[in-house]
């Protein structure tokens, strides 16, 4: 790898890189991000390899020095992988099987026909849509980060540097002074994508002005919201772009060393990251003397072992210094004295990959896109019980609705809308009337929830919101480091409140409690863990407050979920006797003979559900 | 106790090593370890309390702080089972509760013949694909009971191992 010395020198690259792009414009981009590899698209990308060899196809566009087959990384469509795009025309084939290679490269490469039963169809009208972009999921995004994802292979820096990469960093180094970045990203009211939404620009101003040779820089890549995974999505497929939006900020607040702290679950990120921290020193663009301007910064990988609350500013400053990631309290801001006391900015990976965007396209630009308060775009993991599920990004501003329905096509299985989780474990559940919301930071923190890190799970009618808010409580008091008596005896009370309450066993006396409990937690906690922790708590008690009396006052779960409080049962008028459910039963709690009416034997039942999911006629329900 | 495969003192020596004896690295040091011996065996800790000069409590602190660290041998096959939320609302803790019962071992349980441990992750990223199941590192998504089954008898576990 040849070592750029000047940003001319890196424009000459760019343009060398782009022009070979363009002249091999056809390619195949499969992913091959965790999702879509979980689902196979590791043999597919290999079955196509082997295609396109044996029908020598390969052969011109080597010699333009390209492949003709990328796998990139996350194209956020998880739900249908493993997913193929054929460029230049963007065709887009879904659930794609090693077995379909050949018709991919016979048909469409070689003939330049369409194969239709890998067509994607709309959920509502059933048609088949031919082009990625006609998807009505892509239409209502605006993908400013996620979009290079499709396009290139994120272990190599051609790709990024083909498509303009570290051209923001160029300009930053050679044209602006720190203190004009920190005021461009405060003036593109660019606010932290980890958690609270804090202006970024303002962390930056803070440890700028504090006097040390040396400064840190962190990226957050802990990500420990179970349901939420676009983090480890930007890192494994555009690793770059954080590297990138590294540099700028060190520059900007006169750092010497980043770390990058990912979690141990997230091992294909890892690797990028690595590869990627290499390549960009060995070019010149990491590390000593940076384009030739005499910048230095280096970065590094620390490896976190999985734990919610290392993800918390300071309790992961404590890891990466071979600690156990205990929080402490923040009289002192770590933009004054963190890792090893020194000056240290700590942003989160989806906050670094917006830096590069901004520099790129002025402050002005950036700050033309969302809201009053909430600039640029979010991107959300559409989860749960909804048609589409994947990564979702959008201007802020967008309703929930919007995200849910337009994009994500609804819910899933014909079922009802009931409720969404937004802001993980710390955020809160919100109901239907509270859809034609704009997401925003403020917004979201208004009405009991927050943004968090951009889990956004959908809930159907079959959700009961005890025991979503049970299952919140225990997780966080599983992950509470204990280090506080009210988050870790607070949270513990609390969860034996909400699990009598799932069996039945609670009065209305404990509500009270628990409420009382809640708002101790929250006042009372050393960190953000507890503070935010009742929020799942206080919003399901504010907005599905029956589901908690009809557990306690009527012992019973509307739902059909707390499986103390329900049974299953055959509707005798709708069993045909076909045998199936007792076939599957695993426990064999179902009699009955062929053609008679099936009984189910409660002492036996243990309520796994399976005779209500293979029930052909609707004749299993649950009381 | 079974005695260890292998020797703890050259283990250590090993991956201290790969970060230069540095101990603001020994979430990583400990990881790797657990990597060659599958969990953390006291003698490896000792050992690794010894040859860093760190209070033993230092190491047990962290070991028993992160979720990452096992400190009981583990079975040869590893079950484990999303429990993220978006598993959860698609029922995971189904899947769970009856893996449970087929295994005749609690979540976090070994069997007693040292062949299967079940386990729970909290969300690794493939949520579009929930429930998920992940056996030896290997996803099957969209878990039903039936899948369940299926996935025991692959792995040979019959359904009767509790019994
Ligand atoms: C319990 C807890 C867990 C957190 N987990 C994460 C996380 O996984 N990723 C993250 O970026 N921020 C997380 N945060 C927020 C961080 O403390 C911090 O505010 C954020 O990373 C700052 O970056 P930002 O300003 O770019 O958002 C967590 C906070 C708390 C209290
Ligand atoms: S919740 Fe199971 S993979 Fe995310």
């Amino acid at each position: 790898m040849q070592r750029l010395q000047s940003k001319q020198a890196l424009e000459d690259l760019h343009q060398h890189l782009q022009a070979a792009r363009e002249k091999t414009e056809r390619y195949i981009s499969v992913c091959t991000g965790t999702g879509c590899l979980a689902n196979g698209a590791g043999e597919v990308l290999e079955a196509l390899r082997r295609e396109i060899d044996s029908a020598g196809l390969d052969v011109d566009v080597k010699a333009a020095g390209a492949g003709l087959i990328r796998g990139t990384g996350c194209h956020g469509f998880c739900g249908q992988g493993p997913l193929v795009v054929i460029f230049p025309e963007k065709i887009f084939y879904q659930r794609v099987k090693p077995k379909d290679a050949a018709s991919i490269v016979k048909k469409t490469l070689v003939n330049g026909e369409v194969v239709n039963r890998l067509l994607y169809k709309d959920p509502n009208t059933g048609e088949p849509i031919l082009h990625e972009h006609e998807i009505p999921y892509y239409k209502g995004q605006k993908r400013l980060l996620m979009s290079a994802n499709g396009h290139i292979d994120p272990k190599s820096i051609e790709d990024y540097i083909a498509i303009g990469g570290y051209q923001a960093l160029a300009k930053a180094l050679t044209e602006m002074q720190p203190a004009a970045i920190i005021k461009e990203v405060t003036d593109a009211g660019l606010r932290g994508r980890g958690g609270a939404g804090f202006p970024t620009g303002w962390k930056w101003a803070d440890a700028a002005k504090h006097e040390s040779k040396v400064k840190y820089l962190v990226c957050n890549a802990d990500e420990g919201d179970p349901g939420a995974y676009m983090d480890r999505s930007l890192l494994e497929g555009n690793p770059h772009s954080v590297i990138e939006g590294m540099i700028i900020g060190a520059w900007a607040v006169g750092a010497t060393k980043g770390y990058i702290y990912v979690r141990k679950e997230y091992p294909l990120a890892m690797d990028n990251a690595t590869k990627a921290i290499k390549d960009a020193t060995a070019m010149g663009l990491l590390g000593d003397d940076i384009l030739g301007t005499g910048f230095s910064f280096n970065i590094e990988i620390a490896r976190g072992g999985g734990a919610f609350v290392a993800g918390e500013s300071s309790a992961l400053m404590a890891s990466i210094m071979g600690q156990a990631a205990e929080p402490r309290s923040k009289y002192i801001h770590a933009t004054q004295s963190g890792l090893y006391n020194k000056p240290t900015v700590l942003n989160n990976v989806e906050t670094w990959a917006n830096v590069p965007l901004i520099i790129k396209n002025g402050a002005d630009w950036y700050a033309g896109i969302g809201t009053k308060t909430s600039k640029g775009t979010k991107i959300f993991s559409l989860v749960g019980d909804v048609k589409d599920t994947g990564l979702v990004e959008v201007p802020m501003g967008a309703t929930l609705r919007e995200v849910i329905f337009d994009i994500g096509g609804g819910i899933a299985n014909d079922r009802k809308f009931k409720a969404v989780q937004t802001g993980g474990p710390s955020g809160g559940v919100l109901p239907e009337s509270m859809l034609d919301m704009p997401i925003d930071f403020d917004n979201l923190a208004e009405v009991g929830s927050m943004m968090g890190s951009g889990g956004m799970i959908v809930m159907d009618e079959h959700t009961c919101m005890v025991d979503v808010a049970r299952y919140y409580i225990e997780f966080l008091s599983r992950e509470s480091c204990g280090k506080c008596t009210p988050c870790r005896e607070g949270l513990r009370q609390m969860l034996d409140i909400l699990t009598r309450i799932t069996r039945g066993d609670a009065t209305m006396d404990d509500l009270a409690l628990l409420e009382e409990l809640a708002v101790v937690v929250k006042e009372a906690s050393l960190c953000g863990l507890g503070q935010t922790a009742p929020n799942p708590v206080l919003s399901t008690l504010k907005y599905f407050r029956e589901e908690y009396e009809a557990h306690i006052l009527e012992k019973r779960c509307p739902a059909g979920v707390c499986t103390e409080l329900i049974h299953y049962e055959v509707i005798p008028e709708a069993c045909t006797g076909c045998y199936l459910c007792k076939v599957r039963c695993p426990v064999e709690a179902i009699e009955g003979k062929p053609k008679e009416i099936h009984k189910i034997d409660q002492s036996k039942c243990i309520k796994c559900g399976v005779c209500m999911d293979v029930c052909r006629y609707d004749a299993i329900k649950v009381e | 106790m079974a005695t260890l495969k292998k020797d703890p003192a050259q283990e250590v020596t090993r991956v201290l090593e790969r970060y230069n004896r540095n101990p603001a690295r020994m979430n990583e040091i400990l990881q790797d370890l657990q990597d060659v011996f599958r969990y953390l065996p006291r003698e490896v800790l000792q050992e690794v309390a010894r040859q860093t000069h760190a209070p033993i409590n230092r190491i047990y602190h962290i070991a028993t702080f992160y979720k990452a660290f096992h400190l009981e041998p583990r079975g040869e096959t590893v079950i484990t089972v999303c429990t993220g939320t978006a598993c959860h609302v698609r029922g995971s803790y189904r899947t769970l509760d009856m893996l449970s019962e087929r295994l005749g071992i609690p979540a976090g349980g070994t069997t007693k013949d040292m062949k299967y441990t079940l386990d729970t992750v909290g969300c690794v990223g493939a949520c579009a694909l929930g429930p998920l199941v992940i056996v030896n590192g290997k996803y099957t998504g969209h878990v039903t009971a039936e899948k369940v089954d299926k996935l025991l008898k692959e792995i040979g576990a019959n359904a009767t191992a509790s019994e």
